[in-house]
């Protein structure tokens, strides 16, 4: 599909802007930084495209930067990537104010890169703490030894919470960043008078283990692992991502049987990325008998995981090229007898779920995300559809041989918890009948194909469980990987998370964070 | 009005008989490879991306050890033709080098686990909820999961031990009474796993609080969690960190 020409004309009439067309697909701008901000104003509001992700790299010249700005245009499948040169020293305008989606991406670069983004209102203490990270050091840089704590340690200042409520008795109330009974690490600061929630801080990677940095080094073998293990709640669809890019870069078209196999894993894997999250929310509001429930297909969807490939979170399923095994018909069969079977006991919890008033009282109308939010936020997956958002890479921007398959896309209106949960629902039903129609249709023949390491860069996607992710590599004709950058749906949907719990009772928080039903890790990296 | 009790009886008793009866449903564990005198052990031990794999030498005959403190069940020396066997078993929890006695009686029948997450991946989160689920059903064993260190028996910690993460579990573990034990859970947590030792992790646990028990795995399922627990009260025998052929 080509670019609109409304669009084209009007890039076209824009001075000292070059286009260079990356593939049929892709268009590159190199623009001058002063531009950023039209560009990408007109990009977003007049053409609806999607903020995709930031990229930052290093270039061979000392200190310099290049900054790769990805949209992409839902509505006819187009990439457009704004590049921009930022010297040493150099300030970027900001376009967070504009393109609300990128405010998270600009902080992480200030803190990683040292890149300073001009008109942001707040850089600093984000990804690296300021009570426990040494100012100035920016670990992104290549210059910075990846492999050592630095002996430098905190900046010396004694963080406290920010506070906006000014009011008599208000309070902050900390929760985390070890908290309840199982959960993944955050701090949460709740902003209250008393009861009400006015305002919340999120600040999260408590959980950063610097990936993209560590990456850079080592083989691309070693970053598969990376890929796979970094966020294991949808482990198949970065490991997917991060394949597909290296099959890019090699120009490696993998078998017919292994791309169909792929879909029935990533499905699999979003069925119980949704029905963990299900278990959650039932959890949360004490309903201690359906989470059983849910718990308990969860766990038959682990153990038919392990069956068919060994391991129940499909670590070591991927291989560049393919699938590392294939399928024989009695493991098809197997899933042919037992998803119909978890399809009706989900589809029977959420008949029961929603005949229960005192369940369904505490969901809804709680953590709502409007229309309007989710559209500025730019959040992705689940969420985003609860909130009246069409938008699935499965279908807007296809890869492998979901361009044949154009799955179902539920969406849901209300954006509150309940939307939340029916969307849940409603995905994991479409993935069973995914599977289900395409077993009948697999293709014979081998399950991969020789995937040369090659120099080169590329840029791929995946509509995770729990959203877009972008994952863009680039490595050296020895394999081994000087850029990884990984840009998940965590990191978009935990920066709106905030708004959803502005004026929530106190006691409904644990119960509006499990509807959104967010993995820390896969934000963290 | 709903019916929740009902609901839950109908679908009848899900729950394992393990550790008092034997437990070998299908897909309950990733397996882990086996030791084995080879001749082909350079070949054997070149697939594993994590050094997990080892080639021993004994009276002349070649061997591959396996080091389950690094396996990360990627399962390449399960495939090929050079493949090692595998097991289906759970019992994976080997106590430390430092570990203290067991707890003893007293705790058979209340043991309370504090949880701490240091940058674990999601799936060791998933299966540390998955314990008290009705499969595994926790409370049966006399453990139970506590949201306060001051509460405390055991502290479970997960995670390549994030930077962030170091002051949280030292304050975890002070604020928790005698006697106490520590677990490191999953690779991560004994060396760093597939992160490793870094700028921003610690890569293993014993840099920061002295640990009593591993548990191996890339996650261990949930019957090896409780295996941990368990064996840190002597109720079931530990297993060790190392096969040798």
């Amino acid at each position: 599909m080509s670019i609109a020409k409304a669009l084209q004309e009007w890039l076209q009439s824009i001075p000292k802007l070059q286009m260079q067309k990356r593939s049929e697909q892709w268009l590159q701008l190199l623009c001058p930084a002063e531009q950023l901000p039209e560009l990408t104003r007109h990009l977003v509001e007049d053409e609806e495209a999607e903020f995709a992700t930031l990229l930052v790299e290093e270039s061979a010249k000392e200190d310099a930067l290049s900054v790769h700005y990805l949209f992409y245009l839902p509505s006819t499948g187009n990439l457009i990537e704004l590049k921009v040169e930022a010297p040493a020293g150099t300030e970027l305008p900001a376009i967070s104010d504009t393109v609300h989606a990128a405010d998270w991406h600009e902080r992480e670069a200030w803190d990683l890169y040292g890149l300073r983004f001009s008109g942001h209102p707040f850089l600093g203490d984000f990804v690296l703490h300021d009570d426990d990270w040494p100012e100035g050091l920016d670990p992104m840089r290549r210059s910075f030894d990846g492999k050592h704590r630095p002996d430098l340690h905190g900046s010396g200042v004694d963080w406290a919470p920010p506070r906006l409520l000014q009011e008599e008795g208000a309070m902050v109330f900390p929760v985390g960043p070890v908290w309840g009974d199982f959960n993944e690490s955050g701090l949460w600061l709740l902003e209250t008078p008393g009861e009400q929630i006015r305002y919340l801080h999120t600040r999260l990677f408590y959980k950063y283990r610097g990936v993209e940095k560590i990456a850079e080094g080592r083989t691309v073998d070693q970053g598969l692992l990376l890929a796979e293990r970094f966020a294991g709640a949808s482990a198949f669809a970065h490991a997917w991502a991060y394949c597909q890019a290296l099959e890019q870069i090699a120009a490696c078209q993998v078998p017919t049987r292994a791309q169909q196999l792929r879909i029935v894993f990533a499905e699999l894997e979003r069925i119980r990325h949704h029905a963990a999250n299900i278990a959650e929310i039932a959890g949360s509001t004490a309903l201690s008998v359906a989470k059983a429930l849910a718990q308990g297909i969860v766990e038959d969807l682990l153990r038919l995981s392990a069956q068919l490939c060994g391991h129940r979170y499909f670590f070591g399923v991927l291989t560049p090229g393919g699938l590392r095994e294939d399928l024989d018909e009695s493991k098809l069969k197997l899933i042919k007898q037992t998803l119909p079977e978890l399809d009706q006991r989900m589809q029977l919890l959420e008949k029961q779920l929603e005949s229960s008033s005192s369940f369904l009282d505490r969901i809804e109308e709680m953590g709502t995300l409007d229309n309007e939010l989710a559209r500025i936020y730019g959040v992705v997956g689940p969420i985003a559809r609860a909130s009246g958002r069409s938008i699935d890479l499965r279908r807007n921007l296809p890869y492998g041989q979901y361009v044949f398959l154009s799955p179902d896309i539920p969406v849901e209106q209300e954006g509150d918890g309940y939307a939340r949960l029916r969307i849940f629902f409603a995905e994991s039903r479409i993935s069973v009948k995914i599977i289900l129609e395409l077993l009948p249709f697999m293709a014979e023949g081998p399950v991969q194909s020789p995937c040369p390491i090659q120099e080169g860069h590329a840029l791929s996607w995946v509509e995770a469980p729990s959203g877009a992710t972008f994952h863009w590599l680039r490595c050296t004709g020895d394999g081994t990987i000087t850029r990884l950058r990984l840009g998940t749906p965590g990191f978009r949907n935990w920066h709106a998370f905030e708004r959803a719990i502005e004026g929530a009772a106190f006691q409904d928080f644990p119960i509006i964070l499990a509807t959104w039903g967010l993995s820390i890790a896969e934000n963290d990296r | 009005m709903s019916f929740w009790p009902y609901y839950g009886l109908q679908r009848g008793i899900t729950t394992t008989s393990w550790p008092d009866g034997a437990e070998d449903s299908a897909g309950i564990t990733p397996g882990r490879p086996r030791a084995r005198p080879t001749e082909r052990a350079e070949e054997i031990a070149a697939v594993c991306p994590t050094q997990a794999l080892k080639v021993v030498r004994q009276d002349g005959t070649d061997g591959v050890a396996v080091d389950f403190s690094r396996c990360i069940h990627c399962q390449r020396c399960r495939q090929g033709e050079n493949a090692l066997p595998w097991t289906t078993d759970f019992s994976w929890g080997a106590p430390s080098t430092s570990a203290q006695s067991t707890l003893g009686s007293r705790f058979t029948r209340s043991l309370q686990v504090l949880y701490v997450d240091a940058g674990a991946c999601g799936a060791c989160v998933n299966e540390v909820r998955l314990i008290d689920a009705p499969p595994y059903n926790l409370h049966r064993l006399g453990i139970f999961v506590t949201a306060t260190p001051r509460d405390a028996d055991v502290l479970l910690v997960a995670g390549p031990i994030t930077d962030a993460m170091r002051t949280a579990i030292s304050k975890a573990y002070a604020a928790m009474p005698e006697p106490k034990r520590v677990m490191g859970m999953g690779t991560c947590a004994i060396n760093g796993g597939v992160f490793g030792e870094s700028f921003a992790c610690a890569g293993g646990l014993e840099k920061i609080v002295p640990v009593d028990l591993w548990l191996p795995g890339c996650p261990p399922p949930p019957l090896a969690i409780i295996h941990g627990l368990l064996s840190l009260v002597g109720r079931v025998a530990p297993a060790a960190l190392e096969e040798q052929p």
